[in-house]
Parts: structure tokens; C-alpha cells; sequence
């Protein structure tokens, strides 16, 4: 009699419960994968260099939500159509602005940040040796 | 009335620490000093508002567990219901108790430097005079616009609890390691703004500076390590490092820091680089602070919620620059009095460790540049870009490999001038097994990235770099290996195993998603895992559907993992927890994705089969910084060590000083 009740009272839990997870943030199901390898492995590549933007610093390759697998679908979706990988990227950016790439363009007004890098290296290093050759004199 | 106490105590840490501060300027503006002027009064008023904050966080920890609800942050981060434990660490877990947190661990350090350090008195009140300063600073900002104990009327019934990704242990040690680590940078800080303050000449203080720098950033390490361990677990994708501006703005000190504590190593032994060691420690605090005042003042979050409550932010701000142009201004005025003597050859260990840091602070100012500039492109220009893992990969990727390469070499190199002939020597078996199972590795796992297979070299390298030079010695049986050298080969090899890790986990890893009824199975690789019946938990807060699995691995069951969904009842939120089935240094991590009315459940598996490598590496490196510190660390040396209660007598008596000036 006991065991009867506790497996209705664990039946109703789980299927409440399911409830509260079926729509958590979190939730994610199998996707279909494209059936051709080539285009599978570049949406992937893909997928690697677009930001979720409904999360924190995560690209869609890593984010389970709702958007990301929007997004996954709708890219493997138009790499099927035939458009070529920078065209989807294309499409991308004219819908939702530069924010979705994760690798900013190299345009003028990134200049500084792929630039400043190697530019600190060039002229720590010059430093360096510069310092150097007055040390050993 | 507990909160009252501990708001009072608080007020009068502040009272004790603006003396303390006053009594150095006193002290210091005197012209030359008594040795001993003053400095137990200073002592006394650091013992005295270190008691005070110390009493403020006591009580603040107790009205936690005591659940007041009546006090405003209690409310908005506890709940009665919650485990005793996240009820404590609940107390750092919202800017009010954090910031409480880093000054009292502000405090305990200048307690440690008042009581055990061997320095000389006028560079030691300099130093006390300034962690005054430092306390009181954050003490004020505390109060004004951060107060912990600010009470509510009516009571709340009830409180709002803590975000449920919050109350886990990892994320529970995490700040205080983490707190070790940064303000921990404090004492280097604050000790090289003392020396440029006193012109002090740097054999008297660059051993402090180098121990202090170890001391810091080996927790900092562990502390880093931690948080991003939570990460990889807590927040279910099996990411464990985001380049998430909050993230790398705890990774900047840490690399300067790394810096750091190799060129203050050149200073204490050579007594060169002078002014490159007090830089890297102004930059590396001033790396904190800055990273306080993103984290804390929501900056980094979206520049719009720096503008809705800007009190927080702007006095952060203030804070800031204060110290930091402060600092700054100092050493650009006093650097030239520190002009180092000794010459050394570019090829010595002196100038490995000064390429060491180029690279290390290029890196530190690559992270930098790439944190900040998305911010301030948006705030000048309104264009919003994304600076992400490929950016980060990319850039770094080419600055580190030098360093990388060169890595085993700085060790053996000599002082002053040295020749690669025998660092070459020591390193041929080492070369020579890098590169057979290099070979090996890349063959078997059929490597065709040219970055993937350069960084597995190198990572190799590193390791075998490490070891190898070791082994020689000890087969030598040579009696000066000191534990110093242990330290140095387990975090210099901790690097490469660290990027191993990484690396490896990146080539070797698969996964597979997938639906599965109860009593179905799933296989990956060589594990199958079989979905058991599901079971309802009734947590303390919380209930919980698990979803054991039981691991088998060919044919040999090997257990069980369980894989969870959580409903937290007082913010209606729900979390997920991962799975981990642990064997040796691989992992199956699970996560449970929708789970539906008839049980079936959506699976992420993933196998990740070097992944805890990544970890131990890090840990490696900051076991390397302990062992380096159990060889150098003394406690106070001098003759008289002060008692404890002696500066507080002093204080008390202050007629008697009075009449024996």
C-alpha cells in the first residue's frame, strides 16, 4: 500500500517537475545535424565564431539556449540552401550588427585591438634591447 | 543589536585606521626619525582596526546564520532555509560582504607585516602608514555607500536567497582565495610605494617584495583555478574558460604578477632591474583595483548600469585614481633614483627573466586591450563588437609560443653571463624525448592543425624541460638542489601540463546528444552508459529529479554518476547539475537537458579524456610557489620579536611616552 502511494506521489513530482524544466533556460534537445558531413563541419566552424547574444560571452557552438539553437538551425539551414560560409556570416551581421561575431573584423575602427598586441611586443622588445646593449657597455 | 555592534566596530576600525595613517605622516615628516618612533602606535592602531573589522564580519556572519531579517542585505541575499554553509559563504556573495571580505583580508596582511616582518623601521611605517591609508579607504567606501548593516523596517518574514549557481562550494571558496590572491598584491604595492616614498635602496626590501609576490599570487592561482573549475561544472556546457571580461580581468594581476615575482627575483639576487620590479608591482595592484571597479561598479555588465546607480561606481572610481595615479606619479618622479648597478649579458638568467616578462606583460596588456576596448569603442563611437575566444587564441597564441619554447632554458642559465652550451646539454634528453613522443602522439592522434601540434610541443617541451634538468641533477646526486628548485621545475612544469591539458582535451574529447527512456542505453567511445530510473530528492532548499546512470566501460561496470535538475523553491529557479564521472585524469560529464512527462530525458554527453590535467597543471604552479616559499620564507629573524599586546600597552600608557620624550 505504502509503495503504491510513494510511486503515485513520485509520479506526480516528476511530472510537475517536468513542467518547471521543459522551460529552463538550460533545456535542450537532440538537433538535427545536417545528413552532409561537409556542411555539418562548417556550420560548426561557424558556429564557433557567433556569439550567443542572449548569454554571458558564450558562442552559440557551447550555449544550450533557445536562440543559440534558433541560430544553429537556421545557419545549417542556409549552408544547405548553398549560400557559401562568409555569406552566411554576411547575413548574420546585417541582422543582428558586428556584437554577433566572436573575432572582431580587422576594419579601422578595430585597428587598435589587433594591432596593439603585436605593436607592444615590437617595442617592449626593441626596449629590451635596447637596455640590453647599454648593460653591457 | 549584534548588527549595531558590528556597524559600530566598523566605524571605530575606521577611527583607528585614519590614526594609524595620521601617526605615520606624523612620523615620516619629522626628518630623520627615533628607529623605533611611533611604530608601536602604529602597530596598535592596525591590532585595533583589524580587531574592528574583524569584529564587524564576525557579526555580520552570525546575524547570517541567525537569519536577521531585519538587516537589508541579509534579506536580499539569505534565506532561512538555506544549508547552514551557504548561508555563511552567502555573506560574500553580494558587493556589501565582498567588499567587507577584501578588507579584512587587507587588514590581516598588514597585521602579518606589523608583527613579522624584519624590515627597517622607516621603510616598515611607511608601509603601515599606507596600509592605513589603504584600510581606511575602503573602510569609508564601505560605509558610505556599501554598509552591510543598514537595517529594514518592517522585517522582512522571509529572504530572497542567493542566486542558486551561487551556493556550491567551489563558488564558496572561491572569493576568499581569490581575495588572498589579489589583495594580496597590496603588500608588494604598497611596499614599493613605501620604497620610492623613502628612497630606500633595494637590497632592503626586495626580499620582502619577492616572498610577498609569492605568497600573493600562488593564491591567486588556486583561486583562478577554483572559479573556473566551478565554471566547467556549474554552468553545464563543459567550457571551463569563457575570456568573460569578469574572468579576465582576475587573470590580468595574475599574469603581471607572474612578472612580478621573476623580476623582483632579479632584484633581491642582483639588485638590478630596480625600476622594472617597482613598476610590474605599482601596475599589478593597480590591475586590481581596476578590475574591483569593473566587477563592482557594473561596467562590464553593460555601460547603462554604471549609469543607473553611479555612488557605487564613480567612488570606485575616485578610489582608483587616487592609488593608482598616485603610485604612478610616484614612480615616475622617484624612478631615477633607482638606478640599478651590475651589468649582465642578454644571454644570463637575468636577461631570460627580463624576456620572460616582456612577453608576460605583452600578454597581460594583450588581455587588457582586448577587455577594455569593446567598452570603450561603444562609449565613443556607439559600434558594439564582440571579443571573443578566437580573438584571444589567436593573439596570445603567438605571443606565448616564444616564451614557451625558451621556458626550460631561463632555469639554466647562470647569473650575469652565461653560455647555452650547458643549459643545451641539460636539455638534450629532454629535446630528444619532446620530440620522439611528439611524434608518437601526433601519429596516433592524427594532428593535422598546425596550432593544435605547436602548442602540443611546445606543452611536451615544457614538461620534459622541466623534469629532465632535475633528474640530471639528482642522478648526480648533487647536495645543493634546494626545495626552491623543486618549486621552480613543478610550476615551470605545471605550464605544460596545464597546455597539455588543454590541448589534448581539445583533440581527444567527443560527444553525443541524445533522447533517452529509462532502462535505454548510450554509448561513447568505449563507455556505456545505461539511463536508471529516475528519483525525486527533497533537498533543503531545493528538490531535485536525479538521473542515475550507471558507467561501463567494455564489458566491466565501473559505477555509477548521477546528473540532476534542481528546483530552488524561493526564486521559482531551476538549475542543472552535472553529472561527473571521474577516471584518473578523464571525465564523462552529463548533462541533463529537457526531461519530459514520460520520463524520457534529452542527454549531453561528453567525454573529455585529459581534462583534470588542466587543473592540476594550475594547481601544479601554485604547489611550485608554496615549495619556493617553504625554502625562502622566514618567519622575523630580528633579535625582539614584539609581543602581541605591547603596542596596545604603549598606547594605553601614552603619559608615560610622553615623559620619557
Amino acid at each position: 500500500m505504502r509503495t503504491v502511494l510513494q510511486q503515485c506521489l513520485l509520479a506526480f513530482l516528476i511530472f510537475s517537475l517536468c513542467f518547471l524544466f521543459s522551460v529552463s533556460l538550460y533545456a535542450f534537445a537532440p538537433e538535427e545535424r545536417s545528413p552532409n558531413p561537409l556542411i555539418e563541419e562548417r556550420a560548426q566552424a561557424i558556429f564557433k565564431n557567433v556569439r550567443c547574444v542572449v548569454c554571458q560571452g558564450q558562442s552559440i557552438a557551447d550555449s544550450e539556449a533557445a536562440m543559440a539553437q534558433d541560430l544553429r538551425g537556421l545557419i545549417r539551414k542556409e549552408l544547405e540552401a548553398g549560400l557559401s560560409p562568409a555569406e552566411v556570416m554576411e547575413g548574420l551581421v546585417a541582422r543582428y550588427g558586428e556584437f554577433i561575431l566572436m573575432k572582431p573584423r580587422f576594419a579601422p575602427h578595430t585597428w587598435g585591438l589587433w594591432l596593439a598586441p603585436p605593436l607592444i611586443l615590437l617595442l617592449g622588445g626593441s626596449g629590451v634591447l635596447f637596455f640590453l646593449r647599454r648593460k653591457q657597455s | 543589536m549584534l548588527i549595531e555592534i558590528g556597524h559600530y566596530a566598523l566605524i571605530l576600525a575606521l577611527g583607528l585606521s585614519l590614526i594609524g595613517m595620521l601617526v605615520s605622516l606624523r612620523s615620516c615628516g619629522g626628518g630623520e626619525a627615533p628607529s623605533s618612533f611611533f611604530l608601536q602606535e602604529q602597530r596598535g592602531c592596525l591590532l585595533g582596526s583589524w580587531g574592528g573589522v574583524a569584529i564587524a564580519f564576525a557579526l555580520l556572519t552570525f546575524s547570517y546564520v541567525l537569519s536577521d531579517f531585519s538587516v537589508i542585505t541579509i534579506v536580499e541575499n539569505s534565506h532561512s532555509s538555506k544549508p547552514l554553509l551557504y548561508k555563511i559563504t552567502g555573506v560574500w556573495g553580494n558587493h556589501e560582504g565582498a567588499l567587507l571580505l577584501w578588507v579584512f583580508i587587507l587588514a590581516s596582511f598588514s597585521l602579518l607585516i606589523a608583527f613579522f616582518s624584519s624590515l627597517p623601521a622607516s621603510l616598515e611605517r611607511a608601509i603601515l602608514g599606507l596600509q592605513a591609508a589603504g584600510i581606511s579607504a575602503f573602510l569609508l567606501l564601505i560605509l558610505l555607500t556599501a554598509n552591510p548593516f543598514l537595517r529594514r523596517f518592517p522585517p522582512a518574514l522571509e529572504g530572497r536567497d542567493l542566486n542558486p549557481l551561487l551556493q556550491d562550494w567551489g563558488l564558496a571558496l572561491h572569493p576568499p582565495l581569490l581575495y588572498l590572491g589579489t589583495v594580496g598584491f597590496s603588500v608588494p604595492f604598497f611596499c614599493a610605494v613605501a620604497a620610492l616614498l623613502t628612497r630606500s635602496p633595494a637590497p632592503v626590501w626586495a626580499r620582502f617584495l619577492q616572498l610577498w609576490s609569492l605568497v600573493a599570487w600562488s593564491f591567486l592561482t588556486i583561486g583562478i583555478m577554483l572559479g573556473s573549475y566551478w565554471a566547467y561544472y556549474e554552468l553545464g556546457w563543459g567550457g571551463w574558460w569563457f575570456w568573460d571580461p569578469v574572468e579576465n580581468v582576475s587573470l590580468l594581476p595574475w599574469l603581471s604578477g607572474t612578472a612580478l615575482l621573476h623580476a623582483a627575483l632579479v632584484t633581491q639576487k642582483r639588485g638590478t632591474l630596480v625600476p622594472w620590479t617597482l613598476f610590474l608591482a605599482v601596475i599589478t595592484f593597480s590591475l586590481v583595483l581596476m578590475g574591483l571597479f569593473l566587477v563592482r561598479s557594473g561596467v562590464l555588465t553593460s555601460v547603462h548600469t554604471f549609469a543607473v546607480s553611479p555612488a557605487r561606481g564613480v567612488s570606485l572610481l575616485i578610489l582608483f585614481s587616487i592609488f593608482v595615479g598616485g603610485a604612478l606619479g610616484l614612480f615616475l618622479w622617484r624612478c631615477p633614483v633607482f638606478q640599478g648597478q651590475g651589468s649582465f649579458s642578454g644571454m644570463s638568467r637575468e636577461g631570460g627573466i627580463l624576456f620572460n616578462t616582456l612577453f608576460l606583460t605583452s600578454v597581460c596588456a594583450t588581455v587588457l586591450i582586448g577587455t577594455l576596448y569593446p567598452l570603450f569603442l561603444e562609449t565613443f563611437t556607439g559600434i558594439k563588437i564582440s571579443v571573443g575566444a578566437p580573438f584571444f587564441n589567436l593573439t596570445l597564441g603567438w605571443i606565448t609560443a616564444p616564451l614557451l619554447l625558451l621556458l626550460p632554458f631561463g632555469p639554466l642559465l647562470s647569473w650575469k653571463k652565461s653560455g647555452l652550451r650547458s643549459a643545451f646539454h641539460q636539455l638534450k634528453y629532454a629535446g630528444s624525448l619532446t620530440l620522439l613522443v611528439f611524434g608518437l602522439i601526433s601519429w596516433v592522434w592524427g594532428i593535422r592543425s598546425f596550432f593544435l601540434g605547436a602548442g602540443l610541443f611546445l606543452a611536451l617541451w615544457c614538461i620534459f624541460g622541466a623534469l629532465f634538468p632535475l633528474l640530471l641533477r639528482l642522478k648526480k646526486s648533487e647536495k645543493s638542489i634546494t626545495r626552491a628548485n623543486y618549486g621552480s621545475a613543478c610550476a615551470h612544469g605545471g605550464v605544460g601540463v596545464m597546455l597539455f591539458g588543454i590541448l589534448a582535451t581539445s583533440l581527444t574529447q567527443s560527444e553525443t546528444l541524445l533522447t533517452l527512456y529509462p532502462g535505454e542505453k548510450a554509448s561513447l567511445g568505449e563507455y556505456t552508459l545505461t539511463y536508471l530510473p529516475p528519483r525525486v530528492f527533497e533537498g533543503p532548499n531545493f528538490q531535485e529529479v536525479r538521473f542515475p546512470f550507471e558507467v561501463l566501460r567494455k564489458t566491466t561496470v565501473l559505477g555509477q554518476v548521477i546528473a540532476s535538475k534542481r528546483f530552488y523553491t524561493s526564486r521559482a529557479s531551476t538549475t542543472t547539475e552535472v553529472g561527473l564521472f571521474t577516471r584518473g585524469v578523464a571525465q564523462l560529464y552529463l548533462s541533463p537537458g529537457n526531461f519530459y512527462p514520460d520520463q524520457r530525458l534529452a542527454l549531453h554527453i561528453q567525454n573529455k579524456p585529459f581534462v583534470l590535467l588542466i587543473w592540476g597543471g594550475g594547481l601544479m604552479m601554485a604547489l611550485g610557489g608554496i615549495l619556493v616559499l617553504s625554502d625562502r620564507w622566514r618567519w622575523k629573524d630580528k633579535g625582539e620579536r614584539p609581543s602581541v599586546l605591547s603596542p596596545l600597552t604603549r598606547l594605553v600608557n601614552t603619559k608615560e611616552r610622553q615623559e620619557a620624550l
